[in-house]
């Protein structure tokens, strides 16, 4: 699984975040880890063979909590499918 | 009134905008041994949450010694004002090698995931929190992670622990007796220790007694720091240690639009700090009050420098 956080909510802003867990064990991933990101941007994880399957919603601002910041805005969840040895 | 120097107006703004200031090497060696002596022979007290600094630990002991070290008084004054409540500490301690093998394991722990301390918080003003290095941090100790410009980020604790990477991230590699001060609602967590030796930090929270208003040294404050200037078509540079520079710092991560919205909100904490709802920095808040009266009422009224 990659997920990446984007500057904006067009698939080809830029990287500010990312994650990444690998379901076929061959690697161990965790908070910290890394100083770079994996792609600039999304459509960059795309042309890399990663499947888009979701993509935060754009939402009305709460009343009263507009200027209000949280978590990161823009998330983007790609899959991609491995072969592992039965 | 301690009598080292207190904060300036510029680094309380630069503690605004990024959420931490940093002090290295800051605490002497013997302070620094002394602790580490108590901890290894179990003698850093437990503490009753609310307990004023000035009665939390035993007189000599280490942290009764860092707390009443001149620089670092006159930090929390600054920040919280003299003999705040301590909420809690807790001694943090990260296995090295060494002690790893001692417990029968030989894998380094998993870093902690990002998390902000305690619960939301949508208080105005802040609690002070002092992570304390009592020995040098190297990097792969593993030290404590952080994220500049997080704090005013209102989230609901390790409800962030989905990232795990953020762009500007930091990870305290320090001399020994360097004091980090964070915002209370700072994104961090504790980083993998791969190095063979173990890495204590400790971290405490305090809760201010007073309105946390204008409590470092003022005197660097000038009319000139109220007034607005050019915006986005700005052909002049601006001068070293401009105020509104220091509020308005951008970070790698913030979202094309969260970034004006961090600024809103750090300028709103500022006034608070102030005591003055008339500050604005690069015009951020006035735009957003425009209608209200707030720009008549601020070029008529006076203020206190």
């Amino acid at each position: 699984m990659l997920v990446l956080w984007l500057a904006d909510s067009n698939l080809d802003a830029p990287t500010v975040a990312w994650s990444r867990w690998d379901g076929t064990g061959e690697r161990r991933t965790m908070a910290g880890d890394e100083t770079e990101p994996p792609y600039p941007d999304g459509l960059a994880a795309l042309r890399d063979g990663w499947r888009l399957f979701q993509a935060s919603s754009l939402l009305p601002h709460y009343p009263g909590t507009e200027t209000q910041t949280s978590y990161l805005k823009y998330e983007f969840w790609f899959e991609q499918l491995s072969e592992v040895p039965a | 009134m301690n009598a080292a120097r207190r904060l300036s107006t510029r680094e309380v703004a630069r503690f605004v905008a990024r959420g931490f200031l940093e002090f290295p090497a800051l605490t002497p060696s013997d302070v620094n041994e002394q602790y580490l002596e108590e901890m290894g022979r179990g003698a850093i007290p437990e503490v009753a949450a609310g307990t004023p600094l000035s009665l939390a630990y035993p007189e000599g002991s280490a942290l009764a010694r860092l707390y009443s070290h001149p620089e670092v008084a006159a930090i929390i004054e600054s920040l919280v004002g003299a003999d705040p409540f301590v909420d809690h500490h807790f001694v943090h301690l990260t296995l090295g090698e060494a002690q790893r093998t001692g417990f029968g394991f030989t894998d380094p722990l998993p870093s902690q995931h990002w998390h902000q301390d305690s619960t939301i918080d949508t208080r105005q003003g802040f609690d002070l929190q002092i992570m304390w290095y009592p020995h040098e941090v190297v990097l792969d100790m593993g030290g404590t992670r952080f994220l500049p410009g997080s704090h005013l980020r209102i989230v609901s604790e390790a409800a962030i622990g989905r990232y795990q990477n953020i762009k500007g991230q930091r990870h305290v590699v320090c001399p020994a007796g360097t004091m980090l001060v964070l915002h209370h609602g700072m994104w961090h967590g504790g980083g993998s220790n791969v190095g063979p030796s173990m890495r204590h930090m400790v971290k405490i929270r305090l809760n201010a007694r007073v309105p946390q208003v204008r409590l470092w040294d003022d005197s660097d404050l000038t009319d000139k720091d109220f007034e607005q200037q050019p915006i986005f078509w700005a052909l002049q540079p601006r001068a070293d240690n401009d105020l509104h520079s220091i509020l308005c710092e951008n970070q790698p991560w913030y979202e094309a639009d969260t970034h004006r919205l961090e600024f809103v909100n750090r300028i709103r904490l500022f006034r608070y700090l102030l005591g003055d709802d008339s500050f604005d920095a690069d015009y951020w808040c006035s735009r957003l009050e425009f209608g209200a009266g707030r720009r008549n009422e601020a070029a008529s009224g006076t203020r206190e420098l």
